[in-house]
């Protein structure tokens, strides 16, 4: 089995400025870490390693200085690494993110399983694992919590979702995105740490992926971000006391009087 | 202060630290009050290939020596020494094994020590023979292809958690010293139990457990190298050993030096932060000067000790004491830094300050240490021909 997890290096959340001025987030001296979650998809990967024997394929889509991240995967006892690394990948949205991963999955070629973080911290939209498996045209299952391998064809995923716990049976190929619950990702290993410092990490570009300039990047992309602001503090708040009949009865009036439209 | 680490050696500290930062300084609070034994950090130390830093590649180690052990040992003691004894101790339980056994011993426990799969121990001290390592009465009568063991260690770190115990006991009376022979013994040996846990000053996550042997019986083969050479085993074992319990003080100092600057920057007193105060600053100045005088010395004997040096004794001797005595002095005023914070168990000083002491006490006393160091000196300048005045 062949498992590619894709990962993302992010701004560390715990030490994010904005500038009052621009409203842009402040990346001078701000360290770059793995999303969180991703962690968790490398942990749910290398569960299946232990269990079965794969081989686990770490790839990012960056600039040339997210080779630490993948290095950093690797010595927690991931394979393979791959960087996605372009000029003209700059700027991308998405769905650019997502034209240029697929087109590396293809690449590999024989990939049973793509593991995601449920989401990226930094940009939150949760998009890029299912509009990858769109584009390589596999089924996906989202917020993934637990992976058992029924056969060689089909798995047996746990969902959680706000309502409850769902469980599938997924044919593979397959992308999952994973939340926390997959488990605490583990440390390096001294071994993996050494092997992972001599790695050579194969970069593909639009080149190696025969891509066209126009399909990433910010050419590529439907959505450009204009402005990044921390929305204000609003001011207008209301408090509702008393029994349930009571407090329904108020809200009532309320969204009554504020003209909202349905009441 | 650049020590000229190799890459290797480097990884190993920034490992050692990484454990130790993210998954043992949550627990280390709850793992004294509560004297529970830290299986799960030792599985992660596993995972991590740290049990085996020592050991040669070819019984699954690393490859590396005492210098190497030293740098993880530190890391994992700037957070909790009592954790980092239970992972030091099982390889004082392996030495004997690595310096002076059969190549099948070897092929069969070491591969295990090192991955951490299975935990060592070492059993020398008995209720009788502590300083006096001579006066144990542990014995090992031969009996065909058995050895049968008799009697009681006292105060065996890992004791009951370990599964292989390097024993050390009596093959022939006669002879005193060169009657002892060191003997492989696993849990779950016929006539080999434990008794009650110690209960503690410090170090309170690491386990001490009396051995008891009651017609004890195993296999000759797990006579480690010869009869009678026992005595010269502990004594080598130790030379390997001592730097490693240096390198738990070197790792206390900086660990309670760490906590005494950052709250003397943050504390407040007369409108100023402490750090501000030159009583405060000259206690801070004292124990940096102590950690990296301690350290400095660690890393340069650790270092001469991979040389494999004819006769160390001295040293590793000197690298004990100093430390130990250090670590007890700069966890005393780290506490006196933090006044009444210092006393509470709100900070892991206290817990530092208590777990200090033991460093001067096992492994052999300061004092004792102090001996092998005056008889080595009295030997060294007797051979001198040179006179000094």
């Amino acid at each position: 089995m062949h498992i590619v997890v894709c990962i993302k290096q992010v701004p560390d959340t715990k030490n994010v400025r904005i500038d009052p001025n621009t409203h842009t987030l402040v990346r001078q001296g701000v360290e770059s870490i793995i999303n969180p979650f991703d962690l968790f998809a490398v942990e749910g990967a290398l569960k299946i390693k232990d269990e079965s024997g794969a081989k686990v394929t770490v790839m990012t889509m960056g600039p040339p200085q997210a080779e630490e991240a993948l290095r950093e995967v690797l010595s927690r006892g991931v394979d393979e690494a791959v960087l996605l690394s372009d000029r003209a990948f700059a700027g991308s949205d998405t769905w650019a993110t997502s034209v240029t991963l697929s087109a590396a999955v293809r690449k590999l070629g024989d990939v049973d399983l793509i593991f995601c973080g449920k989401q990226a911290v930094d940009g939150d939209t949760a998009q890029v694992g299912p509009e990858v498996a769109t584009l390589l045209d596999i089924p996906y299952a989202t917020f993934v919590k637990k992976i058992e391998k029924l056969d060689d064809q089909y798995l047996k995923v746990t969902r959680q979702t706000d309502d409850g716990v769902e469980v599938w049976k997924l044919p593979t190929p397959a992308l999952i995105t994973v939340i926390k619950e997959m488990g605490e990702p583990r440390l390096p290993s001294l071994r993996h740490k050494m092997r992972a410092k001599k790695s050579q990490i194969p970069v593909w570009g639009i080149g190696e992926l025969g891509l066209d300039a126009n399909d990433v990047g910010l050419c590529g992309s439907f959505t450009q971000v204009v402005r990044v602001f921390s929305p204000p503090r609003r001011s207008d708040q209301l408090l509702i006391t008393g029994t349930v009949e009571e407090q329904v009865e108020q809200l009532f009036s309320y969204l009554k009087e504020a003209k909202v439209p349905g009441v | 202060m650049n020590y000229f680490l190799t890459e290797e050696q480097q990884m190993i500290q920034e490992l050692a630290a990484q454990v130790a930062r993210e998954k043992i300084r949550p627990v280390r609070a709850q793992l004294d009050e509560q004297e529970e034994f830290p299986w799960e950090i030792m599985k992660i130390l596993a995972q991590a290939d740290l049990f085996g830093l020592y050991i040669p590649e070819a019984y699954g180690g690393m490859g590396g020596g005492i210098f190497e052990n030293c740098l993880a040992i530190e890391q994992i003691a700037q957070i909790c020494i009592g954790v980092a004894t239970t992972f030091a101790a099982s390889g004082l339980g392996a030495y004997p094994i690595l310096l002076n056994g059969t190549e099948e011993q070897k092929d069969r426990y070491l591969p295990d020590i090192a991955s951490g799969k299975r935990l060592a121990a070492f059993g020398l001290t008995e209720s009788g023979a502590g300083s006096d390592v001579a006066g144990i009465k542990t014995t090992a009568v031969r009996d065909g292809e058995h050895y049968i063991l008799n009697g009681t260690k006292q105060w065996i770190t890992n004791g009951g958690e370990a599964e292989i115990y390097s024993v050390l006991a009596l093959t022939d009376r006669s002879k005193g010293p060169r009657g002892a022979s060191f003997f492989i013994v696993e849990k779950g040996d016929a006539g080999f139990s434990f008794g009650k846990k110690e209960k503690k000053l410090g170090i309170r996550a690491s386990a001490t457990r009396e051995l008891v042997f009651q017609d004890c019986r195993v296999p000759k083969e797990r006579l480690i190298g010869r009869e009678g050479v026992g005595f010269i085993t502990a004594m080598k074992t130790f030379d390997k050993s001592r730097p490693g319990i240096a390198a738990l003080g070197v790792g206390l100092c900086q660990g309670a030096l760490d906590i005494a600057v950052e709250y003397a920057r943050k504390r407040e007193q007369f409108g100023k932060p402490i750090i501000s105060f030159q009583a405060i600053q000259h206690k801070l100045a004292d124990m940096a000067i102590k950690t990296e005088a301690s350290r400095a010395l660690l890393y340069s004997v650790a270092r001469h000790m991979d040389t494999e040096p004819p006769d160390s004794s001295k040293l590793a001797a000197m690298v004990k004491v100093f430390s130990g005595d250090t670590a007890m002095a700069v966890a005393t005023e780290a506490v006196q830094v933090l006044g009444g914070y210092g006393y509470m168990q709100d900070y892991p000083l206290e817990k530092m300050m208590r777990d200090a002491k033991i460093l001067q006490i096992y492994e052999g006393t300061n004092e004792i240490q102090r001996n092998i160091i005056g008889q080595e000196l009295n030997k060294e300048y007797s051979r001198l021909k040179e006179t000094f005045f």
